[in-house]
């Protein structure tokens, strides 16, 4: 059964950075499938560039954790998918190579920060792919593009050999045209390794079923409220319908901390990106720095050529929120607040199995639309409380507004990925039927 | 005027792998960059995995400083840019350390027992291994082999007032870390010290750097008298960071940049909390040196210089139990007063030394077979032997073989007839009464005899003589 | 108040370089970003998140090491079996 999967696809939506025209697969339950990979998970013999010029050229030694095992269960890795610099946007616009485009309409961005695999996978041009997602990465992308993203429980996938841009908030997860698809990609690469530390031996390996006969779903009327486009949430609220008329229940119920969310998000992953995107210098990999130099200027000459703007921006910001006299008011604060949502959602989750809301509060923006950086991070305001408790979350297509997809996400206990794949599964067999 | 010295040492663990991956700590002359992976190269997407024994090893510290383990530790990023640090951070403990609040006992300038406080113990990483370039230093090369390298920095309070005193706590620190089997005090670079030092009521100076145990002593030395300097011509000290110079013995300025630091610390979100306040019951320490030190009095016998010079050095303490059975105190004076003298003659260890064939030396004198003289000479013969890695003869065999048997003074009759027939001067000094004189011949005596007879029993012989020739 | 000096202050201290006309786009657009976080004064109460899992170790066993030929295969530049860096004297 092993063998090479020949793969020239048509990229017109720029989804790829690289393609791997034969890509070698061995035995096993993905035995040939094509699959992509998101550019920031490390692929031994590859090159891993994370969108940016700062890693051009670097070819990593070793593959992620979760590369191996796609290897091992026989997937065919035809490529490395486009992605917003280092994971920061909500669009793929950062990227250094060029935007992705939205295949449900090449004038709108994919998504963020993981819009090549949906478009590739949006696009046909594999039926699975990874993504990562640090505060929607996933869930946004795939919510735009109108495919099916996991976002899994924080601790669930290693995170060895994901080029870090957030440890504490981020994981690796499966996105697919189908939960049966996704739930399929998420079993093999949910398995325990020992070299993450933050990892739980909590292996996934389901098979979903739509009966959700007297599932109890959450709705947080904060996922409901101001910013969100009110054709957005009466597409949601009647994909809900379609769940209770499954025999799901509904409770209503409160995130308070949801106020807290966006701002204490933005200073933790900013202030964890500081620190992670400090060793990108030149001198081990990626493009080489001026020696001739002191090494300070020489960093910072290198540093300004070759990371873009947003990254820049967002270095300094988390520099600043841990910086002496600020960290207290900043970074310290941002823990307070995200211990405080966990609390809010451990709650929620003992009135409700699921909660469920939309993944974004709009639909897909036009490319060159958002230009203001905080009205970028504002957009984030649905899917970041997911990352901050830890939960597992799934994006699933629940409609389209003028043709553009929408995104209904279901968040769920830790380490119980199953039930919201399972909520999601019965939503999709429901309306294909 | 008041010397206040505290000091923070960094004290290279001897695991088998490094701190947060599985390379091997052993890289002493390999190849660089031969001892790395992802992790201590900070490759991206690479991340930490604590070694166990690294927290053992700093747990057996704390408790043989009696020092108090918090119920939680953390690990935690201390952020800066230099090129021997591949993540531009270090894994480091910040706020919650490994263990707090502990105790060295040291002796003071008076020869007093005091005690130094010891503020905390942390696990960190050591950096890479920068080499500068000769010559006007274009740039830097790096060597990442000793990058994750655990360190043991152990923080004192400003409890010593003298260099003098700096240097024997840092002998009995390291005396502690040998005995504990923490720490392989051969290596070069394994402890290393930043010493905060200030005259009462002036600034305080921190000097980084100082590779070499003795190198601290000198520089705080050096530091006193440039402070009391500055102040005798009515100057300031001022507040700073200075550089140890080993080769020149002096301490430079650090000025600029690198002074102004804001480390921007936060918990290390790829590492979990260490709970391991419980463990410390469970760790049995062995005999520590004070410990050692009053059983070899009490159980030997031995002078509390002997004791004290015998347990400084666990290998040395070592290689004295294994002799002393043949005589405790013989064993003691020779071993601390003979055979280190020697050895460090010779810049040779102890462990290079085989007990069997001192112990068959210490029969030999015991037996009065040899002088002790003569003794010196067999044991010059076998260290020789060992520093140049050929096989120790035994005692007996040397002494057979260089005919250094004590000889009754009998025997020498002859020699000494012939010694007084070519000194007609000593000869006449001893019969005008200048004791001296005797002495004299005695060694000229020795000399030719090579010390097989013992002194006293030739200043018999030899008086006698005189005596007889008289008449 | 973040003023343009803070910003080149903050550019220096995460050796990120910033050009002189960025910065005073870059003033602006912090103080709105901090504006919004202004919002975190209003939490109640302290503390972290709870540490959740604790004390995971890896056993002091040694493992393969990548050759040198790897270690250095990515860096700009190399010499002798060392990787070359900007000088710090």
């Amino acid at each position: 059964m092993a063998g090479t999967l020949e793969f020239s696809p048509d990229d017109r939506y720029n989804a790829f950075i690289t393609t791997c025209s034969t890509a070698p697969f061995s035995d096993g339950t993905l035995a040939g499938i094509a699959v992509a990979v998101k550019d920031n998970i490390s692929t031994a013999g590859i090159e891993t560039t994370c969108g940016s010029k700062i890693l051009e050229s670097y070819v990593p030694p070793y593959d992620a954790y979760v590369v191996g095992l796609l290897r091992k269960a026989g997937a065919a890795i035809v490529g490395k998918t486009n992605m917003d610099e280092f994971g920061m946007g909500t669009t793929t616009e950062t990227s250094a190579f060029g935007p992705t485009k939205n295949p449900a309409d090449p004038s709108r961005v994919p998504g963020g920060s993981s819009g090549g695999s949906a478009a590739a996978v949006a696009a046909d041009l594999v039926p699975m792919a990874l993504g990562t997602d640090t505060g929607g990465s996933i869930r946004c992308p795939a919510a735009f593009c109108g495919i099916v993203g996991l976002k899994p429980t924080y601790g669930r996938v290693s995170r060895y050999g994901l080029i870090a841009y957030a440890n504490s908030l981020e994981q690796i997860g499966p996105m697919a045209r189908t939960v049966e698809d996704a739930s399929r990609l998420m079993s093999v690469i949910a398995k325990y390794d020992p070299r993450d530390s933050t990892m739980l031996d909590r292996p996934y390996d389901h098979r979903p079923s739509a009966d959700i006969a007297g599932l109890r779903i959450g709705i947080p009327e904060e996922y409901f409220g101001e910013g969100v486009d009110p054709r957005v949430a009466e597409t949601v609220r009647n994909a809900i319908a379609v769940l209770e008329g499954l025999g799901a229940e509904t409770v209503t119920v409160s995130i308070p901390g949801m106020r807290h969310a966006l701002a204490a998000y933005y200073v933790i992953c900013t202030s964890e990106a500081s620190s992670n995107l400090a060793r990108f210098d030149g001198v081990r990999y990626g493009p080489a720095v001026d020696t001739r130099k002191t090494w300070h200027e020489a960093y910072q000459d290198l540093r300004e050529e070759k990371f873009g703007t947003e990254v820049r921006r967002r270095v300094m910001l988390g520099t600043f929120a841990l910086s002496a006299g600020y960290a207290g008011r900043y970074y310290a604060k941002a823990q307070v607040a995200r211990r405080n949502i966990m609390q809010d959602f451990e709650r929620a989750l003992r009135d409700a199995d699921i909660i469920a809301g939309p993944t974004m509060p709009t639909v897909a923006f036009r490319l060159g639309e958002k230009t203001d950086p905080l009205s970028m991070y504002l957009s984030d305001i649905l899917t970041v409380p997911a990352n901050l408790a830890g939960i597992p979350a799934i994006s699933v297509p629940c409609g389209r507004i003028d043709g553009l997809p929408v995104g209904l996400q279901l968040m769920g206990r830790q380490f119980e990925d199953e039930r919201v794949v399972d909520a999601a599964y019965a939503y999709e067999q429901e309306v294909r039927a | 005027m008041k010397t206040i010295v505290g000091l923070e040492i960094h004290v290279q663990l001897a695991t088998t792998t490094k701190l947060f991956c599985g390379c091997s700590t052993d890289y002493r002359d390999d190849e660089p960059n031969t001892h790395c992976c992802p992790v201590c190269l900070g490759l991206p997407g690479a991340l930490p995995r604590l070694n166990k024994r690294a927290v053992e090893y700093g747990l057996r510290v704390a408790k043989a400083l009696d020092m108090k383990v918090p119920e939680e530790s953390e690990f935690a990023r201390k952020n800066y840019f230099y090129p021997d640090l591949p993540k531009a951070y270090q894994i480091t403990q910040y706020d919650k350390p490994l263990a707090v609040e502990g105790t060295v006992e040291i002796e003071d300038d008076e020869g007093h027992e005091k005690i130094v406080r010891i503020t905390r113990v942390h696990l960190e990483e050591d950096p890479g291994r920068l080499v500068h370039v000769a010559g006007g230093s274009k740039y830097s090369l790096v060597d990442y082999n000793r990058s994750g390298i655990p360190l043991l920095e152990i923080v004192t309070e400003p409890d010593m007032r003298s260099p003098q005193e700096a240097r024997r706590f840092l002998n009995k620190l390291r005396t502690v870390l040998e005995y504990l089997g923490v720490f392989d005090g051969d290596r070069e670079g394994a402890l290393r010290v930043d010493a905060n030092i200030s005259l009462e009521g002036s600034e305080r100076v921190e000097v980084k750097n100082i590779s070499s145990y003795k190198g601290v002593e000198k520089a705080l030395t050096f530091e006193v008298t440039r402070q009391k300097n500055l102040l005798r011509r009515g100057q300031k000290v001022t507040r700073e960071t200075r550089h140890f110079m080993e080769g020149r013995g002096i301490t430079s300025s650090a000025r600029g940049k690198e002074e102004e630091h804001d480390y921007r610390y936060f918990p290390e979100p790829d590492l979990r909390p260490l709970r391991v306040a419980g463990w410390v019951a469970e760790i049995d320490l062995p005999e520590l040196p004070v410990a050692r030190k009053n059983r070899f009095m009490a159980q030997f016998g031995i002078s509390l210089n002997h004791a004290r010079t015998l347990t400084g050095d666990p290998k040395l303490a070592d290689f004295y139990e294994e002799i002393a059975h043949v005589d405790p105190v013989l064993a003691a004076t020779w071993v601390a007063d003979t055979l280190l003298g020697e050895l460090n003659y010779r810049d040779m260890s102890i462990a290079a030394v085989p007990a069997d064939r001192i112990a068959e030396l210490l029969e030999l004198l015991k037996e009065e077979t040899i002088t002790d003289a003569a003794g010196v000479q067999v044991l010059r013969e076998m260290l020789d032997a060992c520093a140049r890695g050929r096989p120790c003869e035994r005692p007996v065999a040397i002494v057979e073989r260089e005919g250094l048997a004590r000889a009754t003074g009998g025997e020498f009759t002859q020699i000494v007839q012939a010694v007084i027939a070519a000194n007609p001067q000593a000869v006449e000094d001893y019969r005008t009464g200048k004791k001296g004189a005797l002495n004299f011949l005695v060694g000229q005596v020795m000399k030719e005899t090579r010390g097989r007879a013992d002194p006293r029993e030739l200043g018999r012989i030899v008086s006698e003589c005189l005596e007889i020739g008289g008449v | 108040m973040i003023t343009e000096s803070d910003i080149e202050h903050i550019a220096e201290l995460a050796d990120i370089g910033i050009l002189k006309d960025e910065v005073p786009e870059f003033t602006t657009q912090f103080n709105a970003i901090l504006d919004y976080f202004e919002v975190l004064d209003t939490v109640q109460g302290e503390g972290a998140p709870a540490a959740g899992i604790t004390n995971v170790f890896r056993d002091d066993e040694p493992r393969p090491c990548l050759s040198q030929e790897e270690t250095l295969a990515n860096a700009g530049s190399t010499e002798d079996g060392f990787i070359k860096a900007p000088r710090v004297m």
